[in-house]
């Protein structure tokens, strides 16, 4: 029997688990899938916990849920990864041998790379909503917040799902207007990049929708510490910014495991082929979503996308063929607005997003890159197709995982 | 586009940036800096050194990466090349604008 293991639980690592064990021999291939945690939660979710729109019963289920009953799940902590010897050392003194491996590690927010992120402030008037923690306290400190300056904030890119912070500071809008109290919270939208996305149509597009909610914007600003004492976010040119409430996006970064490991870059990013989602270092490793160095949006689409890709070039290795399937950077993304609206964008590494109609061409019933009620409830329904259809390595119907031009008004 | 610097006719995008960096060379790096009110120093020359061997190895550039370089870190960075110091310095040293993340 060989062995392929599959590292983490998460979104990637899941529907890896699912497509596999189906398509593998598995008279010839024993599947193990490994991660100490046992819950899985909908990381989308997290961005409507602080809102009360979502709670935590419609965010967490348990890992083991979504794992084939023939794969074997393994529910504990990994020191590190020796891919020269192609096993895995686990925590307990354990080895787990491979033959074939998958990384699917994630990554999580590092509060501490920032000075002061984690001072007396944390968690009383700094918070993030990138952690099933960070966004209950939020939601705790939301119920009762008289007002003041609410500062969104993104302290560096790469971030999981780029569009959060922005859908946090509009539903943030909506949140106080619904309160009656809008007139008494000023939002600021802080971001090291120039504009407030990182490609030029969705970027105007967003700006006029920040503008149209009175929510002000601080471009280019690379974030040098957090001052607990005069309550202020610091930029390395000097420029301060009062806050009452910070709920700042903390700098992202891959397991620690791949920096024990001497797998990672200096986020603890993954080598991979941005192509073919093989390690450039290994030939019998492959990495997958959030985990890999690649320049597509880490997102769960994205994953739900490259997975479709990486089981065929999976398939091509075990079966000593050349890996043919290669990832466009396809990324789909609801953009939640506010007032039970959203936004859909949809693109890869080369085509930015436009507007358009999708999945079906001059048809809809989605609107590219223009708010409207039919997104939301996109968005919203998508919580049940997570659970239901992307975990379980289900195709969703009509969009493929590579991205397609039909109905998009390109230039 | 074609646009003329230090007497030299080259290629740049519609944010000014060197789309050929073959066509760049020290002349034009001190004219783009002279658009951002710079004049460069050793220091400056060291950074967009560095910039340009990264370019070459492609290997993706970010703040943090520089701040980590050994070359400078990022308070210098900053007063060298102020407001947006990676657009600045990419920019001056001929090399596309970095695609900070998507």
């Amino acid at each position: 029997m060989k062995r392929l293991v599959i590292l983490g639980a998460g979104t990637a690592g899941t529907t890896m688990a699912n497509h596999l064990h189906h398509k593998l021999n598995r008279k010839e291939w024993e599947i193990d899938i490994i991660d100490e945690r046992t819950e899985h939660h909908y990381q989308p979710g997290y961005l409507f916990l602080p809102f009360d729109i979502y709670q935590p019963a419609d965010i967490v289920k348990s890992i083991k849920e979504f794992v084939p009953s023939d794969v074997h799940l393994i529910t504990k902590k990994i020191d590190r990864i020796v891919a020269g010897e192609n096993f895995i050392q686990m925590a307990d003194g354990d080895t787990v041998p491979y033959d074939l491996l998958i990384i699917a590690t994630g990554a999580k927010i590092a509060p501490e790379e920032t000075e002061g992120m984690k001072g007396k402030e944390w968690y009383q008037s700094v918070f993030d909503f990138y952690t099933y923690e960070g966004a209950l306290a939020l939601r705790d400190k939301l119920r009762n917040w008289e007002g003041g300056n609410l500062v969104v904030h993104i302290t560096e890119m790469p971030i999981k799902c780029p569009v959060a912070p922005l859908e946090f500071a509009f539903l943030a809008d909506s949140f106080f207007r619904n309160k009656k109290m809008r007139d008494k919270v000023k939002i600021t939208y802080v971001t090291p990049l120039s504009g407030a996305f990182t490609k030029p149509k969705s970027t105007a597009a967003l700006e006029h929708l920040l503008h149209e909610k009175d929510i002000f914007i601080e471009s280019d600003f690379a974030i040098a510490e957090v001052n607990n004492e005069t309550k202020t976010i610091v930029d390395y040119g000097g420029k301060e910014i009062p806050f009452d409430l910070l709920v700042t996006v903390p700098t992202n970064k891959g397991d620690e495991l791949m920096e024990r490991s001497g797998l990672g870059d200096d986020l603890n990013y993954v080598a991979t082929n941005k192509e073919t989602l093989r390690s450039k270092n290994y030939a019998n490793v492959f990495v997958i979503g959030d985990a890999t160095d690649i320049p597509a949006s880490k997102a769960g689409s994205v994953a739900h996308f490259e997975a479709e890709i990486l089981t065929e070039n999976i398939l091509h290795f075990v079966n000593d063929e050349s890996l043919t399937a290669t990832f466009d950077g396809h990324a789909n993304c609801f953009i939640e607005t506010g007032n039970s609206k959203a936004l859909l964008i949809d693109f890869n590494y080369t085509t930015e997003p436009v507007e358009g109609t999708f999945p079906f061409a001059g048809i809809g019933p989605l609107q590219l890159l223009k708010e409207s009620r039919m997104n939301h409830w996109g968005k919203l329904a998508f919580r049940w197709i997570y659970w239901n259809v992307l975990l379980k390595g289900i195709a969703i119907p009509f969009v493929s995982s590579n991205m397609s031009t039909a109905g998009k008004k390109i230039n | 586009m074609e646009k003329m610097i230090a007497q030299m006719n080259v290629l740049v995008n519609e944010e000014g940036y060197l789309t050929d960096f073959t066509q760049w060379n020290k002349e034009i790096g001190d004219e783009l800096a002279g658009e951002h009110n710079i004049v460069l120093t050793t220091r400056h020359w060291e950074v967009i050194d560095y910039i340009q061997g990264e370019y070459k190895r492609e290997s993706p550039l970010s703040i943090r990466k520089i701040g980590k370089s050994g070359v400078v870190d990022i308070k210098e960075f900053y007063a060298l090349f102020p407001a947006g110091p990676l657009k600045t310095a990419t920019k001056i040293a001929g090399v596309p604008k970095p695609a900070s993340c998507i």
